[in-house]
């Protein structure tokens, strides 16, 4: 399945990456299976979307759980907490 | 009508609300709130400030957050503009302007809509001190603040 990454703020610059497509294996089925997906990467990845850390996820321009599924071609990102206004 | 507007230039309060309001003569009460850049953070000097956001939700999270307080309030109307990029201090970021038949409603959507841009809408601060640049902190009274609109919450603002 095909998943578009965007990261922003502290997560970006920590990845040094704003946005990626990416493949994702079988049995990433949910935003939170693309985190832990992401971990495996090491380095920066495991640190900054550690399981500790406060992090915001949305998914298609929506704020969700780590329980929401995923579909081919969605927008997955990835974020600190917000600090407009 | 929503309007919802996230933007690099600045804006002008006056003309916003005359607008925001124009030919709508059932409205009696116009509440307003802007945020601006303070030279003073956590103790560090504000020299500059920059605002990121993810542009295509930012949009989206903002229209629903209108969207709440105008179900919420029936007849009001909501404005909310945000302004993006290099800020300096004493500069506009924010302005939210809400209208109703009577002064409690647009208060309370006024201070409704800001409760959730704090903490639903996408954008980030980043300040430049003196000691270089940092990310600012999200601050645990804004989501307070936010479940204080929540239907169960015991202090029932605004329910």
């Amino acid at each position: 399945m095909k998943v578009e990454l965007r990261f922003f703020a502290g997560v970006r610059e920590a990845l040094g990456v704003a946005n990626e497509s990416v493949e994702v294996p079988d049995g990433v089925a949910s935003v939170g299976d693309v985190r832990a997906w992401l971990r495996t990467r090491g380095g920066a990845w495991a640190e900054t979307l550690a399981e500790g850390r406060s992090l915001r996820m949305a998914c298609n321009h929506e704020m969700t759980d780590p329980s929401r599924r995923i579909t081919d071609g969605c927008e997955v990102a990835f974020f600190p907490p917000v600090t407009g206004g | 009508m929503t309007r919802v507007r996230v933007q690099e230039a600045d804006f002008d309060i006056s003309t916003e609300v005359a607008a925001l309001r124009a030919d709508n003569p059932k409205v009696g009460a116009v509440a307003c709130f802007v945020g601006t850049v303070r030279d003073l953070n956590e103790g560090n000097t504000v020299q500059a400030m920059e605002l990121e956001h993810y542009p295509g939700m930012t949009e989206k999270a903002l229209e629903a957050i209108a969207g709440q307080a105008r179900d919420r309030w029936p007849g009001s109307d909501v404005l909310i503009v945000h302004r993006v990029g290099k800020l300096l201090p004493l500069d506009q970021i924010v302005l939210v302007a809400t209208t109703a038949v009577h002064r409690g409603e647009a208060f309370e959507s006024c201070a409704f809509v800001m409760d959730y841009l704090k903490t639903q809408a996408p954008f980030w601060k980043k300040e430049k001190t003196e000691h270089g640049e940092k990310w600012v902190d999200a601050r645990e009274s804004d989501d307070a603040a936010r479940a204080r609109w929540d239907p169960e919450s015991k202090k029932g603002a605004g329910a």
